[in-house]
């Protein structure tokens, strides 16, 4: 059988997300953020909610996240996101409001908006690109940084004596009353992004069902930080930052 | 099972992970780049594919379009 006999519409079984426009994405070559965006398109298409959903789009590498998706989207200032989309879904409580936010943007300048949002039980869904790193800026030290990396601010690697320890916000959010399903997934192989997958559904449902807000952790790579190819990158990850932040459901109910 | 796979060549940014991805080891990157400058990947032995569509899962831009079908 040949190739063009093989291409035909009825023997599709993958192609880029419908939501998904031909506008080329920005990101570093193998970036996670491309795989999270076609997850987050996925869903929300196969929910039937493309014209009900709002993204609020965060300041970091995913600022541009409104070129790439054809949903409405909304940008926050930095970290203020969880505070829009609370704005949002309760102006508007029929609509899929979801925030996209890195971990410099969530974990650092927007701390205080995330887990106030997290707290009160806003119905909505936070997904939080953790990536140990600030990408866009230029791979500074980010709150999540593990102990001993090393990034541009600090080249000797992470110490607990000047710079602290790496921010578990993902656990502090499982404590919190207002939330109700609380995950770490990664996209790093076929078999976790299914899962990922999964987990955003599942928020994305548990959000417009008005259950309590949610946060879908993605562990993600940002090659050129840390400096090393995209395969070497998804094997540093595995290596170093499950044990710091282990996959699996923190809190669902 | 018979997959074939189409390549958005002026998207790939030649990342790689599709070809780590692969089960068979069916996709590398051309010495060849596209406007951008990236080298883009291709596949090596077309007819060998199964259509398992984990290169295109993995795929970060949304490169890859698969298809597959039954052989008797």
């Amino acid at each position: 059988m040949s190739k063009e006999e093989i291409i035909q519409p009825q023997n599709l079984v993958y192609q880029k997300p419908r939501l998904m426009n031909d506008n080329p994405m920005h990101y570093c070559p193998g970036c996670s953020h491309g795989v999270v965006h076609k997850l987050v398109a996925e869903v929300i298409d196969e929910m039937g909610m493309t014209d009900h959903t709002v993204g609020i789009s965060p300041v970091g590498c995913a600022v541009f996240a409104y070129n790439y998706l054809d949903i409405d989207w909304q940008e926050a200032a930095h970290g203020r996101a969880p505070a829009l989309a609370t704005a949002i879904k309760r102006l508007w409580p029929d609509r899929l409001v979801f925030t996209y936010q890195g971990d410099g943007d969530l974990a650092c300048i927007g701390t205080a908006e995330t887990i106030h949002a997290l707290n009160r039980g806003e119905h909505i869904t936070i997904i939080f690109i953790n990536n140990a790193i600030y990408g866009m800026t230029g791979g500074q030290m980010a709150p999540t940084t593990l102990m001993g990396q090393k990034t541009s601010t600090c080249p000797y690697g992470r110490q607990a004596d000047l710079h602290g320890f790496p921010l578990h916000i993902t656990d502090i959010a499982a404590t919190l009353e207002g939330t109700c399903y609380v995950t770490r997934q990664s996209v790093h192989t076929v078999a976790a992004i299914r899962k990922a997958k999964a987990a955003i559904r599942k928020a994305f449902e548990n959000s417009m069902a008005g259950k309590g807000s949610n946060l879908v952790e993605i562990v993600s790579t940002c090659s050129s930080g840390w400096k090393l190819t995209p395969a070497e990158a998804n094997q540093w990850m595995a290596e170093h930052m499950f044990p710091y932040y282990p996959l699996g459901d923190l809190k669902d109910i | 099972m018979k997959g074939a796979v189409v390549i958005d060549t002026e998207r790939c940014k030649g990342c790689n992970l599709c070809a780590v991805a692969c089960p068979l080891n069916l996709l590398e990157l051309t010495p060849h780049v596209n406007l951008k400058g990236y080298r883009y990947v291709a596949q090596l032995n077309p007819d060998a594919c199964n259509g398992c569509a984990s290169c295109a899962i993995v795929c970060p831009d949304a490169c890859i379009t698969v298809y597959r079908t039954r052989t008797e």
